[in-house]
């Protein structure tokens, strides 16, 4: 094991070694480390490139907020992750890790160009270099950015894996695991509340697993941290680790993604491998912690460069010294502790700077103790090192003016520019924000949700202040609930307590246009980036983080929010709390497509709803197609055929003897109660009065804007009963139209609404002999022409089964529908197609029945209508009631729009060769010669070969189209222009003479 | 996932139970052939898309079905309260007072 490696130190297991490959390198790490931790452990600090300029760089923290140390994951085949965070990642036998944004390789890398041309990518490089000529963008300049843009590589296979949700209701829901946290739930624990605490880390303990030298109640911490846990667990509390809280939401709502199987090198395969939990608590307490800032200076992102804070949890908690000789600059009292914890483990001090003039007297007596320089009033004004950092350039400071500077050799290099509250999940609350002059950050004020934020979330520093405020808030949470609970006191021995000043970048000798001082390390965004924005005329902070994209990575900027705020604010000459924060969103760290799709994924998706005949069309080799979420028998091809030659079959044989056809997706409403008839007068257009019990009529729905909703065949079973049909798309948007006009507005009328669609099996027999196959079926109804004419109902038996029958057509042939109780649907349709056999019965699918209705000029809503459609511009004025008082859409009808001359109007089509089929949707213009962009007159809306017309046909909404019947439109399409010529929309037995039996 | 009370079941449940159906207290007309073009106008298409406490109807659909009212705060995203349809259009300033 390398020279890094505390032998016995951290709490990783120095007895379970591990082998992983780092861009196919073998690397050895114990269990418990981190693939940072392990790759430090053996002296490697470069780990990735650099977003925009591929600058070498290494792992900055020890935690979920690192910008730099992105790697890819790979655990077999499928299972690839890109951008896993290698402070986050722990390590397994084999698995395979590899660096990013690097070619051919990470240590030599072509893209370092960008690091040398720096100067042309500065902030909004993008508005300003792709601007010109417009025509290099689609070629030149997109492909170019595509390429460049990104990360990790997006994986290619589907993801093997699978993923879970659940819910969970708790009264006490804790966040974070650290001293706050655990000290908030015993206390609401021990007060008899359900508790759950969850953290990120693989186990509970936050910043106290980085402060084993602490004695807590007189235990040193991670005993304490042990006995807690055991405590917490008696008491049922439940303690979710490497538990990520991803979003706060209304009603403390919060998600929790838990990750179950990435840290195994062996799952077994019936564990998901993340868990979405929804969460609604009680009350929250937000016990996040604060994260350490980097100082802003040139070179402040070179390999060796890291937080103080984040060497400290590297030797405590994984026993590895990040460096043999170290130098620590730092603006807060907490970087201090971290050289005496290297020193005293061996790493070699070479200089504290401190830009406070006077630090701590205890600290610096401390750090002469241990012979260690220090150099207060001192800041840093840049790095030298290729790959790793090997000297450090220090100069005195006084006042505004700095002084000549020293190098100092070093092999890394420990910056703290103070903590940040955790802020995240709060700001997700949209609670407000108020900012803290003392500590100069900002803290939580008022709060939008029943939460309370412990400890170093709401500023606080040292193990014992957040101790107690953790127990406070704890005990608050719960009182809350209306119990009570004591607050615990805790006594804390050698606690490290602390202060520090924030600072704008630090103050510098050199030319600071050469300063490469970055601010947002994952986006490449430096501190001139920021001052260039403000000069360029950025004033709000959310133009000056979209500008320069500050804070816009992946990291969401928890490292870079307050130093590019403080930039901002001194560019601006606005103090802080006037310039505001920009916003934080869900999730807090980067969370799979995964685990928020859960369990809805392939045919738990969506639905898909079944007809009770579609297990016939499917042995009989149906092709399908979805309509809203049915799937519906399209055609049935025979051997060899296309879809062409089956419609075409298809088509022929129903209007030559008899088709069977499967229309049980109907929407189907029942529409009962002594007001149905006033009920449908006021909802439909037609008149229903005089409509005879055992006589049905197209209804026409319109909204009360006068356009076309949804229509359908409508029988009257009784004078007070109905059997309402409805587009297959349409059925539940009319039920609920109709229960909103009902319950709301007509309240009064006595009528009740039921959806039947799924009771009812509908099968539609058309063609000339549909009568001779369904008769023989039928009891107790006579089926002539006179007494069961077209549009007639009845009730009746067919097959045996309970029926209703309608007589109607939507082929232009004798049709009848057959509604019989849905489980009777597929033997109903077996009997009659076994009967229909001697006619050469047809079983056809959707597309025939769309060739046979255009053919026929029926419409179908949604396709040839489209929201704006009257039923005067689709040729459906004989479907209106003129003399009924009212009706949904009757005073619509009579706004100014849409009484006047020249609106789209429903026109057929026929193509001038007599062999072009138009697209659907395909644009029409009166003047195919006219400069473009061209007046588009209309469009196709239908459009079929059709076999009875021997041609195709068409139909079209077009401008004044009633007026321009026999004129030749265009249709210019990529390749040529289409000519056409309007016609009227009946293609087939304009006379109807088909319809008599 | 807010929380909404039904007012007719009485219960608080999850918003997924419930959707959401526009402005209340829009009265469509009694006799709608005697308005104006600009009345009708106002009655379909104009809203007061208010920033605050919006009155609004939601309808426990996967539920008991019926449509209800409701005071919603279009900032917060929180209910002042929700009522009956044919309970009287509650008082802003009662309601605000309430939820202080």
């Amino acid at each position: 094991m390398s020279s890094f490696r505390v032998s016995g130190r951290g709490r990783v297991d120095h007895t379970q070694p591990i082998q992983f490959t780092f861009d196919g390198k073998k690397i050895k790490g114990f269990k418990g480390d981190t693939v940072a931790s392990a790759l430090l452990a053996n002296g490697i600090h470069l780990m990735g490139r650099s977003f925009k300029y591929h600058r070498p760089r290494g792992a900055v923290t020890a935690g979920s907020e690192e910008p730099n140390a992105l790697v890819g994951t790979r655990r077999g085949p499928g299972r690839f992750e890109p951008n896993t965070r290698a402070t986050v990642q722990e390590i397994w036998d084999g698995l395979q890790v590899n660096s990013q944004n690097r070619y051919p390789s990470l240590s030599f890398d072509v893209g370092a160009i960008n690091d040398k041309a720096y100067m042309l990518f500065s902030a909004g490089f993008y508005y300003k270099t792709f601007m010109w000529p417009k025509s290099f963008w689609d070629k030149v300049y997109e492909p170019f950015i595509r390429a460049a843009a990104g990360l990790g590589v997006s994986p290619t296979e589907p993801d093997p894996d699978h993923y879970a949700s659940r819910y969970l209701h708790t009264d006490v829901l804790i966040i974070g695991a650290g001293p706050a946290g655990l000290a908030a739930a015993l206390t609401a624990a021990r007060a008899g509340s359900r508790v759950t605490l969850v953290d990120e880390n693989p186990e509970a303990g936050g910043s106290l697993l980085s402060e084993p030298s602490v004695m807590i109640e007189d235990i040193p911490a991670w005993d304490w941290v042990a006995k807690t846990v055991a405590e917490l667990k008696e008491l049922g509390v439940k303690l979710m680790t490497r538990t990520t809280a991803i979003g706060y939401y209304h009603q403390n709502f919060v998600g929790l993604c838990e990750k179950l199987t990435d840290h195994l090198a062996s799952p077994d395969g019936e564990t998901p491998r993340e868990r979405m939990w929804r969460v609604r608590a009680k009350q929250v307490v937000l016990a996040q912690g604060a994260l350490e800032k980097p100082l802003v200076f040139d070179g402040n992102d070179r390999p060796g460069v890291m937080l103080a804070g984040s060497a400290q949890t590297y030797l405590n908690r994984y026993g590895v010294r990040v460096g043999d000789k170290a130098v620590i600059v730092t603006s807060h009292d907490s970087a201090w502790y971290a050289a005496f914890d290297l020193a005293d483990a061996g790493t070699a001090i070479a200089a504290i700077v401190d830009t406070r003039a006077e630090p701590n007297a205890d600290l610096v007596a401390e750090a002469t103790k241990r012979g260690i320089r220090i150099m207060a009033g001192h800041t840093v004004t840049g790095t030298e090192g290729r790959l790793r950092v090997k000297s450090v350039r220090v100069n005195p400071v006084t006042g505004s003016s700095v002084g000549a500077p020293e190098i100092i050799g070093c092999d890394c290099l420990l910056m703290s520019g103070g903590w940040t509250p955790s802020l995240h999940l709060f700001s997700h609350t949209k609670g407000t924000l108020k900012w803290d002059e003392e500590r100069q950050t900002f803290l939580p004020d008022h709060k939008a949700e029943e939460c309370e934020i412990a400890g170093a979330g709401r500023g606080l520093w040292g193990i014992e202040a957040v101790l107690n405020d953790g127990a406070k808030m704890g005990a608050a949470a719960v009182k809350s609930l209306g119990k009570t609970a004591k607050a615990a006191s805790y006594a804390v021995a050698h606690d490290r307590p602390g202060t520090g000043v924030s600072h704008k970048e630090l103050p510098t000798d050199l030319d600071a246009g050469k300063a490469r001082a970055f601010v947002d390390y994952q986006n490449d965004v430096t501190a001139k980036d920021l001052r260039l924005a403000v000069r360029e005329g950025m004033r709000s902070i959310e133009h000056v983080k979209r500008y320069t994209t500050n804070g816009m990575a992946t990291d969401q900027g928890k490292m870079s929010n307050i130093n590019g705020l403080n930039i901002a604010s001194d560019a601006l000459g606005v103090p802080q709390p006037k310039v505001g924060l920009t916003t934080f969103r869900p999730p807090y760290t980067p969370t799979t497509f995964g685990a928020f799709c859960g369990y809805h994924k392939g045919s738990h998706f969506e639905v898909t709803r079944k007809t009770p005949i579609d297990s016939w069309a499917e042995e009989n080799g149906a092709a399908y197609e979805p309509v809203s979420l049915w799937r519906r028998a399209w055609y049935f091809p025979k051997e060899g055929e296309d879809m062409h030659a089956a419609v075409d079959r298809e088509c022929r044989a129903t209007r030559a003897s008899v088709g069977i056809f499967d229309a049980s997706t109907l929407g189907k409403i029942e529409v009962v109660g002594p007001d149905a008839v006033e009920f449908m007068n006021r909802m439909y257009t037609n008149p229903w009065t005089k409509l005879a019990p055992g006589r049905a009529r197209y209804g026409l729905l319109l909204g009360d804007d006068g356009f076309i909703r949804d229509d359908g065949v409508i029988g009257r079973l009784a004078d007070d009963r109905f059997h309402v049909t409805t587009t297959t798309g349409g059925a539940a948007r009319v039920l609920n139209m109709m229960e909103d006009y009902l319950q709301t507005e007509w309240p009064d009328l006595d009528v009740w609404l039921t959806s039947t669609t799924e009771q009812w099996a509908t099968i539609a027999l058309n063609g000339p002999n549909a009568r001779k196959v369904l008769e023989p079926f039928v009891e107790g109804l006579d089926m002539s022409d006179e007494a069961f004419p077209h549009m007639s109902v009845a009730e009746c038996r067919v097959g045996g089964f309970p029926a209703r029958l309608f007589r109607i057509s939507f082929t232009g042939e004798v049709g009848f529908e057959v509604n019989v109780p849905a489980h009777a649907g597929r033997a109903l349709w077996e009997m009659l197609f076994e009967a229909g056999k001697k006619y050469d019965i047809c079983p056809y699918g959707t597309e025939t029945m769309h060739v046979l209705r255009a053919e026929k000029g029926y419409i179908i809503v949604g396709q040839d209508t489209d929201g704006t459609v009257t039923p005067h511009d689709a040729g459906l004025s004989w479907a209106i009631g003129k003399m009924k008082p009212d009706f949904v859409g009757k005073r619509g009808l009579a706004r100014p729009d849409l009484v006047a001359e020249g609106r789209k109007q429903l026109i057929g089509l026929l193509t001038e060769d007599g062999k072009t089929k138009l697209e659907e949707g395909a644009q029409i213009v009166l003047d195919p010669n006219q400069p473009k962009p061209m007046k588009m007159v209309g469009h196709v809306t239908s459009s079929y070969h059709s076999d009875a017309a021997g041609r195709p046909i068409a139909m079209a909404l077009l401008e004044d189209g009633f007026n321009r019947m026999g004129e030749t439109i265009y249709i210019p399409m990529p390749d040529r222009v289409i000519k056409a010529t309007v016609t009227g929309t009946v293609f087939y037995d304009p006379e109807g003479a088909r319809l008599k039996l | 996932m807010l929380l909404i009370h039904c007012p007719y079941c009485n219960q608080t449940l999850p918003e997924a139970e419930f959707t959401y159906a526009g402005e209340a207290h829009i009265a469509r007309p009694a006799d709608p052939s005697s308005v104006s073009d600009e009345e009708w106008r106002d009655f379909l298409f104009i809203r007061t898309n208010v920033k605050g406490p919006h009155y609004e109807r939601w309808r426990h659909f996967y539920g008991c079905g019926r449509y209800f009212n409701a005071v919603r705060d279009t900032v917060s995203d929180r209910f002042l309260i929700t009522y009956k349809t044919d309970d009287p259009r509650p008082e802003l300033s009662k309601l605000l007072e309430k939820s202080k």
